[in-house]
């Protein structure tokens, strides 16, 4: 269980949210409506003040990388700090495993950084951070830069972590992949959180 | 000491000549640099004439405090010049005392050093040696700083995806800034080692050329040069160390975020 009380920073307003483990919520909002300052302030990479617990320890009792170990936070556009795709990975065995689900060829993990299309980095970065198995994903338009097939791919493997127990927030403009994956929906419009009315 | 050949200021005049034929060329070719080079010029001749008397009286004194006073002066300005034309600084007082903070303990740890235990001064504090020992290692040290922060703060800033794409995968702010620091070191240091690497082939170094020219033996000029570049690869990576430390340091906060907002950025 992931909870956030009173969350306060620049660009958004008060937050409140509660989300169980095993689920998936799903937040839409405009370009500039604060969804990625959401995920930023709770994975704690931006000064926030207010209460964030996980299954009941506060975030201020974790070390500032054990926090953002549990909780991932995992950006549209990724970063890559060497040259080798492997080199980016904790457990690269483990994620060769994965390599066919997502639609790569078996050798992905051996190309260079810059060979990789936009989607496949997209793809690559989130197999990077679930392969660590951290407790809660927070997902920045994950499927932003793929086509259908590809975004098939990547929602069963998100669906396959939250029936294992991760708890999901997921940032999307699909008001249809919304609705697919998430068990609650919010919608954040000018900094300010709250639960979509049923359509 | 040998005796040497004294200057006269027709001399040095008939040297700066030189300068005027660049400021024609740069005129004639539409280069735009004579007016740089006419006030940097400038500059040199008013300062190095001041400073001349400046260290005439001081010698003369044998003043501690005075001592102390132009040495502080010196570092004060240093830390100026070594900020003063970098693209990206830390605001407030971060922004010089880093830069100065660092000057200072570098500097003044390896000058003292040098004064207690190769100069035998008597009184340990000469500004004989003193003031131009720091000078020699101050403007080395300042190169080094400003090489360092400049690299260190352009890559933390343009670096900003790979940076926090470590953090936010739980990496320490350390691990995360492993290769900037690195590469800011790096930077920091590479003149002091092409200097060292270079003396004796490529040039002779400024301090060596200048005693030979006032009729020192050359193995004892030798001598003095080998311990000056000692001195100032010393200081320079002392500085460039603490000053990395230091600029890590507020890059970052209790939480290991990457604070970017600390940063003033400037376009020269």
């Amino acid at each position: 269980m992931l909870k956030i009380e009173r969350l306060q920073r620049q660009g958004l307003q008060t937050i409140d949210l509660e989300v169980p483990s095993g689920t998936c919520i799903a937040i839409r909002g405009q370009s500039g409506a604060g969804k990625s300052l959401l995920l930023r302030a709770i994975a704690d990479l931006d000064p926030n003040t207010g209460n964030v617990t996980l299954d009941g320890k506060d975030r201020n009792s974790f070390a500032p990388h054990q926090w953002r170990r549990s909780v991932c936070y995992v950006p549209a556009e990724s970063g890559w700090w060497l040259d080798d795709v492997q080199d980016h990975f904790e457990f690269p065995d483990i994620a060769a495993g994965y390599l066919v689900r997502l639609g790569f060829p078996d050798d992905a993990l051996t190309w260079r950084v810059d060979r990789l299309s936009t989607g496949e980095r997209q793809r690559m970065a989130l197999l990077r951070a679930m392969i660590q198995g951290p407790k809660v994903l927070l997902l920045d338009e994950p499927t932003s830069a793929l086509d259908p097939e590809a975004t098939a791919k990547v929602e069963s493997l998100i669906h396959e972590k939250v029936e294992s127990g991760a708890t999901i927030i997921m940032v999307t403009h699909d008001k249809n992949q919304a609705a697919r994956m998430s068990s609650e929906r919010y919608v954040i419009e000018k900094g300010g959180l709250s639960l979509e009315e049923a359509a | 000491m040998a005796e040497y050949i004294a200057l006269s200021y027709w001399d040095i005049a008939i040297a700066a000549s030189l300068l005027c034929l660049n400021a024609g060329l740069s005129i004639y070719y539409k280069l735009g640099t004579e007016k740089r080079l006419f006030i940097a010029a400038t500059r040199m001749v008013v300062q190095l004439t001041l400073v001349g008397l400046v260290l005439k009286a001081l010698f003369a004194t044998m003043s501690p405090w005075l001592t102390l006073l132009v040495g502080l002066l010196m570092i004060g300005f240093a830390g100026r010049e070594a900020i003063s034309r970098q693209e990206r600084s830390f605001d407030g007082i971060w922004g010089y005392g880093l830069s100065a903070g660092s000057m200072l303990l570098a500097a003044g740890t390896v000058t003292i050093f040098a004064l207690g235990t190769q100069f035998h001064a008597e009184p340990w504090y000469d500004p004989r040696y003193a003031i131009p020992i720091l000078g020699m290692i101050l403007g080395n040290t300042m190169t080094g700083i400003s090489l360092a922060l400049d690299r260190l703060l352009a890559e933390a800033d343009t670096g900003r995806m790979k940076i926090e794409a470590r953090l936010a995968l739980g990496h320490t702010f350390r691990e995360a800034m492993q290769v900037p620091i690195k590469n800011a070191m790096r930077a920091g240091l590479i003149p002091t080692v092409n200097a060292m690497a270079a003396a004796g082939l490529v040039s002779l170094p400024g301090m060596m050329t200048g005693q030979i020219l006032a009729g020192v033996e050359p193995v004892q000029a030798v001598k003095y040069q080998l311990l000056v570049m000692f001195l100032i690869a010393g200081g320079t990576a002392l500085g460039v160390f603490a000053t990395t430390m230091l600029a890590m340091h507020r890059l970052s906060d209790t939480r290991q975020r990457l604070r970017l907002d600390r940063l003033n950025v400037s376009n020269h």
